[in-house]
């Protein structure tokens, strides 16, 4: 199966157009996606494409759950669903928390599922990995690009990660345990700290990485 | 001839005409009648928004009362399409509400709809009976108030599967207590609490609600309540209805209310409730005219086996999963519930089947049971799975599908595909119009064999697929002959995309990349998707996002 067989018998390559075969950036991005299926982390941007002709992969890796899009269930679905585990009777909760997440910066929005993530390291790993394979635009974040600089950067000064949660305030991430954060963030905002400081968002320390408490001020605003 | 009949004469004629290939085909024929048919056109269906701008619509049909549109690509359902990418319905409700004041029917799908277009739409059109939005986003609770508070003689207000901002469950109650026009109501997607007497008060005075799609866990005694005051309800769907575990042995002064009801019942939508396939069961075997079922896969092949053996005027069933994430199955439910339905079931058409293994044996015995279908959508939990019982690809299984279900107009496929499939699709799915694909195929002939072979072919969506250039440019005129062509993570070059773009001008060539501009890559590099699409609208069009790209006639890249 592949190119030799259909070189052999279609007409088409006959055809006016006549195009190279697919190029090194190609390949490259093969083997990319196929060291991706391997990480465990979700990435949103990945042209993750693990289908290739001799390299099919035979093993159920757990990143296969994190293909974007896999299986089509609509995300309104996944959201709503109550999942009933083990006949307990009981609901386990949605099985699914789809939000958005926007980047000051960025140009685009971002969809997440916060129940593929089990600590606030992993989401912040898998957020620096969907937005450092795009350009961010000319608000000075260019550097943007290493992946490593992103997590270094939201975990520096520069920007800090907020949460919209149900009742409408802006919170800083971080603040209470992982469960809790996830049954209640309704959108993820990563906002300049300088607008952070304007709408009275404070924070002291990285809220990723660390655990020292640190003074919130509620506020109001809907971004 | 044409002008041996008076204009009113053939007014009056095309009157019985409703299929708008039909009245497409009467437009043809000549000028006059051209011009007749316009005048008298009530409704239309727009497949692509960007196909076609508001003022060529309005300039052409003048006297509308009916429009459905639809704006995303489906693979949008699954987050292929970044957020932001288009489809506002604004311009066009802005539009049609200074060209069409007697308008009475809207039907949006896969939209971002605003409050402000709610409102727009509540106070422009004095005769306003029907709102559906399917699968729309954008809006909150605020713009149905509107629509509840000044559409006197709403007659459907159906908001099935969109993403409603929830501001408040009070909107309800700006219905007036004249309003006694409601048929059908669908709140499924609202996640607030709604005020149920004011749900009660409304389905009290609604004497034609025929269906009734409710939010929420209903308490047993009201939805018995509700039911009782709507004896001419045909469907009826419930998000939680946790109330049925245990319903049959609680509670029997309400069963007589069920049972009558039941009979009645055409669709049954249960695909967001976890009840215990011995309860389904129970419920399902009341519903023996049922023609329609959504059901979350608690209901088993043992159940399924049920619906076959009760459900004699199924039509449409859709199972879907309750796990989809987890590795191993949760529930007892294999090919075996399928095959069991496609062999009791003689009028089932339509399919739509998550599972998590099937075999080209279930396959052909379900092709062979039912010549008839003309949905049949499966998919496999491992998008890649071989026939779990010989391991070998599925290609032979949807084969036999194609061959034998000659009437087949919508496919969806997965499990391990090789480019033989897509022969058999090639040679014998002929009145094929739409099919999705992912993760299939070994190489460009495969896609070449769908679009050479495939005569009625009008959508096509594919991702994660070793399809490139060559079967795309072979094929580039007939992608004028379809509505659209969506392809994702696949093996298409900026280059190709230039090239299909200078060849067919009739053609709007999408790049959408968010990894910034195609020509700060090398042009053999693949572009994350390509979204090809026919359209008249004289314009590319203006309101894409930074991560979109057309290519002009000249293939210079177009930014927004």
């Amino acid at each position: 199966m592949g190119t030799k067989h259909h070189e052999n018998r279609l007409e088409y390559e006959e055809t006016e157009l006549r195009l190279g075969l697919p190029g090194g950036c190609l390949k490259r991005e093969f083997s990319q996606t196929i060291d991706l299926k391997l990480n465990l982390n979700a990435s949103m941007a990945s042209s993750s494409s693990p289908h290739h002709q001799q390299e099919k992969i035979t093993a159920k890796p757990p990143a296969k759950a994190q293909v974007v899009g896999w299986p089509p269930v609509r995300s309104f679905r996944k959201n709503t669903l109550a999942v009933q585990k083990d006949g307990s009777g009981g609901e386990s909760g949605a099985a699914a928390a789809f939000i958005k997440v926007s980047l000051d910066g960025a140009p685009y929005l971002r969809k997440v599922d916060l129940k593929m993530y089990n600590s606030y390291q992993q989401l912040s790993e898998a957020l620096g990995k969907m937005f450092t394979s795009s350009t961010i635009g000319d608000c000075g974040v260019k550097e943007l690009m290493c992946e490593s600089k992103l997590i270094d950067l939201l975990n520096g000064s520069d920007y800090v990660p907020t949460y919209q949660d149900k009742d409408g305030d802006w919170m800083l991430v971080g603040d209470v345990p992982w469960g809790m954060f996830v049954d209640s963030c309704k959108r993820l905002r990563i906002m300049k700290s300088s607008e952070a400081i304007g709408l009275g968002i404070v924070r002291f320390d990285c809220p990723f990485t660390q655990k020292t408490p640190r003074a919130v001020e509620k506020c109001k605003n809907r971004a | 001839m044409a002008y041996s009949f008076p204009e009113e004469v053939l007014e009056h004629v095309f009157s019985f005409l409703s299929s708008d290939r039909d009245r497409n085909a009467v437009s043809l024929v000549c000028k006059s009648w051209y011009d007749i048919e316009r005048w008298c056109r009530r409704r239309v269906f727009v497949g692509n928004c960007y196909a076609v701008s508001p003022e060529i619509v309005i300039r052409r049909f003048p006297e509308l009362r009916a429009v459905e549109m639809k704006g995303k690509p489906h693979f949008a359902d699954f987050n292929l399409v970044p957020e932001g990418w288009g489809a506002c319905a604004y311009p066009w409700i802005a539009a049609m509400a200074e060209a069409y004041p007697f308008l009475e029917e809207i039907r949006l799908k896969r939209m971002v709809v605003t409050d402000e277009s709610l409102e727009l739409i509540s106070k422009s059109y004095k005769n306003f009976k029907v709102l559906v939005l399917t699968s729309c986003e954008g809006f909150t609770t605020d713009g149905l108030a509107s629509i509840a508070a000044n559409c006197r003689h709403l007659r459907e207000l159906d908001l099935r599967e969109s993403e409603v901002e929830d501001l408040s469950g009070h909107w309800l109650s700006h219905f007036p207590d004249s309003c006694t026009s409601l048929v059908s109501l669908n709140m499924s997607c609202l996640g607030s609490e709604v005020s149920f007497s004011a749900l009660e008060r409304l389905v009290a005075r609604s004497p034609n609600l025929r269906t009734l799609r409710l939010n929420r866990a209903v308490p047993l005694e009201r939805l018995a309540n509700l039911i009782r005051r709507a004896p001419q309800l045909v469907e009826l769907a419930c998000k939680q209805l946790k109330a049925l575990s245990g319903f049959w042995d609680v509670v029997p002064s309400y069963l007589p209310a069920m049972y009558s009801v039941c009979s009645g019942i055409t669709s049954l939508n249960l695909s967001y409730a976890a009840i215990p396939s011995s309860d389904l069961v129970k419920l399902i075997s009341q519903c023996q005219n049922l023609q329609r079922l959504w059901v979350l896969d608690y209901i088993e092949d043992s159940g399924l086996e049920a619906l076959a053996a009760s459900c004699k005027d199924l039509q449409e069933l859709r199972v879907f999963p309750s796990d989809p994430f987890g590795a191993e199955p949760n529930v007892s439910l294999t090919e075996q519930g399928l095959v069991s339905v496609s062999e009791g079931c003689p009028k089932l058409e339509s399919v739509l089947y998550f599972c998590r293994q099937m075999s080209n044996a279930a396959l052909i015995a379900i092709a062979k049971n039912r010549p008839n279908f003309i949905r049949f959508r499966l998919c496999i939990i491992d998008p890649q799975a071989p026939d779990y019982l010989t391991l070998e690809p599925l290609d032979a299984g949807f084969g036999a599908i194609v061959e034998n279900c000659k009437e087949l107009r919508r496919l969806s496929m997965t499990g391990l595909l090789t480019d033989r499939v897509f022969k058999y699709i090639g040679s014998h799915a002929k009145k094929l119009e739409m099919l999705s694909i992912a993760f299939a195929g070994d190489s460009d002939l495969g896609l070449h064999h769908v679009l050479s072979g495939c005569d009625s072919l009008r959508k096509l969506e594919i991702r994660d697929c070793p399809f490139g250039d060559k079967a795309l440019l072979a094929n580039a005129a007939k992608l004028e002959t379809m509505r659209s062509l969506w392809m994702s993570s696949c093996s298409v070059s900026f280059g190709a995309c230039k090239l299909l773009a200078q060849k067919m001008p009739r053609l709007n060539v999408e790049v959408i990349d968010e990894r910034g501009p195609p020509d700060s890559r090398p042009e053999d590099c693949s572009v994350e998707r390509v979204y090809v699409y026919r359209t008249v609208a004289s314009r590319r069009r203006l309101d894409m996002p930074d991560f979109v790209w057309t290519l002009d006639e000249d293939s210079s890249l177009r930014y927004s």
